[in-house]
């Protein structure tokens, strides 16, 4: 009979060995999956993940889809680290989205360098303004995050569709739910020219490095480091716990607000419908598979960007559906999650420890 | 007159999926586990019950199948959350990700296919009452289900020994195991069952609300439903009221237009997500009577002697 049992200590080569582990079983029933449905494994994962990456257009479609991931997933760490279950990325991300629209339709007559700033930071601003809801409905009326966050997310994608079908839709569209293309000074600039990747992967870049420079280096990042991890100590410590949670809402909802708002500056030039596929839901795995680290999250980011260029890839050359991507990604969480269990606990064997206490018995029966 | 009655039907219609799925999650919450993959074990039963129906040609197949697949997905979450002690709102978090994506994955075939729903079934002499029968007793049969389901669960928790033992595990599993319960099997038990209720809210989105299979059918009703159990304050009774009650806000857009009302589907869509919200704030305000309801070791992970 296996036991679990708490080890005295967390193992810190858990921690860091989970993820791999993870990928590494996500990758085995990935194997199978083929197998299964009668497609040729290898070839499958290798159009899965190597493909995609094998030339420099495709690496910049990587950066591309990564940008987007990071962003969000840093915003999310400084919430996750300080235990603020904010789920509400999505809607941030959609949000800044459509306030970043709103300001480059307004300024579609205008060119100039300020454009762009205006823009991105008017997305940044509606990402805020969306997370600040949540905020106060957590700090001063005690609502359950989670909820709030998820409906929030669904109010957001319902506004982002009214916009597009209503006051935003372009009139000479032919009809299609979409805005107008932004003008030239409203888009973002290329990183690398010739290819469609642009400034956005700088900023998650630098948001990275924020992040890493809030927790190692900052004050406010060691309280909220305490609150996530003792809340209690926190509130005696006299560390201002509401302020706290602002704060991580708020940065939260600037970094997917600025995801947004790079998304339709950078590649898509316009504000359509389908403006996130789930970016800011993908970034929650990014968080845990990064395991709240900067460094972490970058390379998490990476590779679930893979994935999602990844599963079009499987679509294009084998007709899997688009789905795989999903289910890839809830594989790889599910894994993950498993795994960190034995960060925590190790597995022993009943039998060993029942042992010598029934040899003692033996021995005290037959001595008497 | 004949408008308000339809509406009336409408709205136990609208609230159906919500009250199995939160009758499953009351149950669960009650012996202490949290599980926020409601959304994604919905998706699992849904996708399993329309594939199963199509395939053979019986909606009973597909509700077997779709509670089946509840059970199936619920028992993962359970490993995770309850053997392996794992944190409640990652695990469920996670469940719901990835029924997202399998039930997507497994559904992609049959997107575009429809088949004929679960169709009204008058039950005799209720059915004549006036109002009343044509509201709860001229529906489909999935819907006196759910009436059974709800009595089934109100007299389990108040009753039974077994709805006792529950409640008293949900409150404090130490002294629950110092008496000899075996927290970890009710839990799972619990959570099963909230698996199968999911499965089965899914399948009555896939085959009677509207028989077919889109991406994302469900459209937060799982996350509904987990609210929908912080308003009832854990009690089923309070719960039915609020399941209708949320029906009604996810018909209105229907009504309005129906009234010749010219506004926004878009905007119209937004009020159960609202009215959801606004709920959270009327109950949540008060910290300490959300305190007294609470199971107390609602959301925390047990391990018998760690």
């Amino acid at each position: 009979m296996l036991l679990l049992e708490r080890r005295p200590v967390p193992s810190s080569l858990m921690r860091w060995a989970s993820p791999l582990l993870a990928l590494v079983l996500t990758i085995i029933t990935g194997f199978v999956l083929f197998l299964v449905m009668g497609k040729d494994p290898v070839e499958g994962l290798k159009f899965f993940f190597i493909t995609p990456v094998s030339d420099l257009s495709g690496l910049s479609e990587l950066g591309l889809k990564m940008a987007p991931l990071l962003l969000c997933a840093a915003g999310l760490t400084v919430c996750y680290r300080a235990r603020v279950w904010n789920i509400g990325a999505e809607g941030h991300f959609l949000m800044g989205a459509l306030g970043a629209s709103v300001m480059a339709i307004q300024l579609s007559e205008s060119s100039g360098f300020w454009v762009l700033p205006l823009v991105l930071l008017t997305g940044v601003l509606a990402g805020m303004v969306w997370a600040a809801i949540a905020a106060g409905l957590k700090t001063h009326l005690h609502c359950n995050e989670i909820l709030t966050t998820i409906m929030l997310n669904y109010i957001a994608l319902n506004l982002l569709l009214f916009t597009v079908h209503g006051p935003l839709k372009d009139p000479f569209g032919f009809g299609f739910p979409q805005s107008v293309m932004f003008s030239d000074s409203a888009l973002l600039p290329a990183l690398i020219p010739g290819t469609r990747l642009h400034l956005g992967l700088a900023f998650g870049l630098l948001a990275a490095v924020a992040v890493w420079v809030l927790f190692a280096r900052s004050f406010i990042g060691f309280q909220l480091n305490v609150v996530g991890q003792d809340h209690r100590a926190a509130e005696f410590a006299g560390f201002g716990v509401r302020r706290l949670t602002w704060f991580a809402f708020l940065i939260g909802g600037a970094t997917a607000g600025l995801a947004g708002a790079s998304e339709v500056t950078g590649p898509i030039g316009q504000l359509v419908p389908q403006v996130s596929p789930g970016y800011g839901y993908t970034a929650i795995i990014v968080v845990f598979l990064g395991r709240m680290n900067a460094l972490g999250i970058v390379a998490a980011s990476a590779l679930l960007a893979l994935t999602f260029i990844g599963g079009e890839m499987l679509q294009i050359a084998m007709h899997m559906p688009k789905a795989v991507t999903g289910l890839f990604q809830g594989l790889l969480l599910f894994y993950l999650l498993t795994c960190d269990a034995f960060i925590h606990y190790r597995i022993r064997r009943r039998k060993a420890a029942l042992q010598p206490l029934s040899a003692a018995v033996t021995t005290a029966s037959q001595e008497a | 007159m004949e408008l308000i009655v339809n509406v009336l039907a409408a709205t136990v219609v609208a609230g159906t999926p919500l009250l199995l799925v939160a009758l499953g999650e009351l149950i669960c919450e009650r012996s202490g586990v949290l599980n926020l993959g409601q959304e994604g074990m919905m998706l699992m039963g849904a996708v399993a019950g329309f594939a199963a129906a199509l395939s053979s040609g019986s909606l009973l197949v597909g509700v077997v199948a779709a509670i089946v697949a509840g059970i199936g997905m619920s028992l993962l979450f359970a490993f995770m959350a309850v053997t392996l002690a794992a944190n409640q709102y990652a695990a469920g978090l996670a469940l719901t990700i990835f029924g997202t994506g399998l039930s997507a994955f497994l559904g992609a075939g049959f997107v575009g296919s429809s088949i004929e729903g679960f169709s009204r079934v008058a039950i005799p002499l209720l059915s004549d009452i006036p109002v009343l029968g044509r509201v709860f007793f001229d529906q489909d049969p999935l819907v006196y289900v759910s009436f059974i389901a709800f009595a089934g669960v109100a007299l389990f928790l108040r009753y039974s020994r077994a709805g006792l033992l529950l409640r008293a595990i949900g409150e404090d599993p130490e002294a629950a195991n110092a008496n000899g319960l075996q927290v970890l099997l009710v839990r799972y038990l619990a959570v099963a069952f909230g698996g199968a209720m999911a499965g089965l809210a899914g399948a009555y989105l896939s085959l009677a609300y509207t028989p077919l299979w889109t991406e994302n059918m469900t459209a937060g009703r799982g996350w509904i439903a987990l609210a929908l159990v912080v308003f009832a304050t854990w009690r089923p009774e309070r719960l039915i009221l609020g399941a209708y009650l949320f029906g009604a806000a996810s018909i209105l857009h229907l009504v309005l237009q129906g009234l010749g009302w010219k506004s926004s589907t878009e905007l119209l869509a937004m009020l159960p997500y609202l009215v959801t919200i606004l709920m959270l704030v009327l109950l949540s305000w008060n910290p300490a009577r959300t305190r007294l309801n609470t199971p107390l070791s609602l959301g925390q992970p047990y391990r018998p002697g760690c």
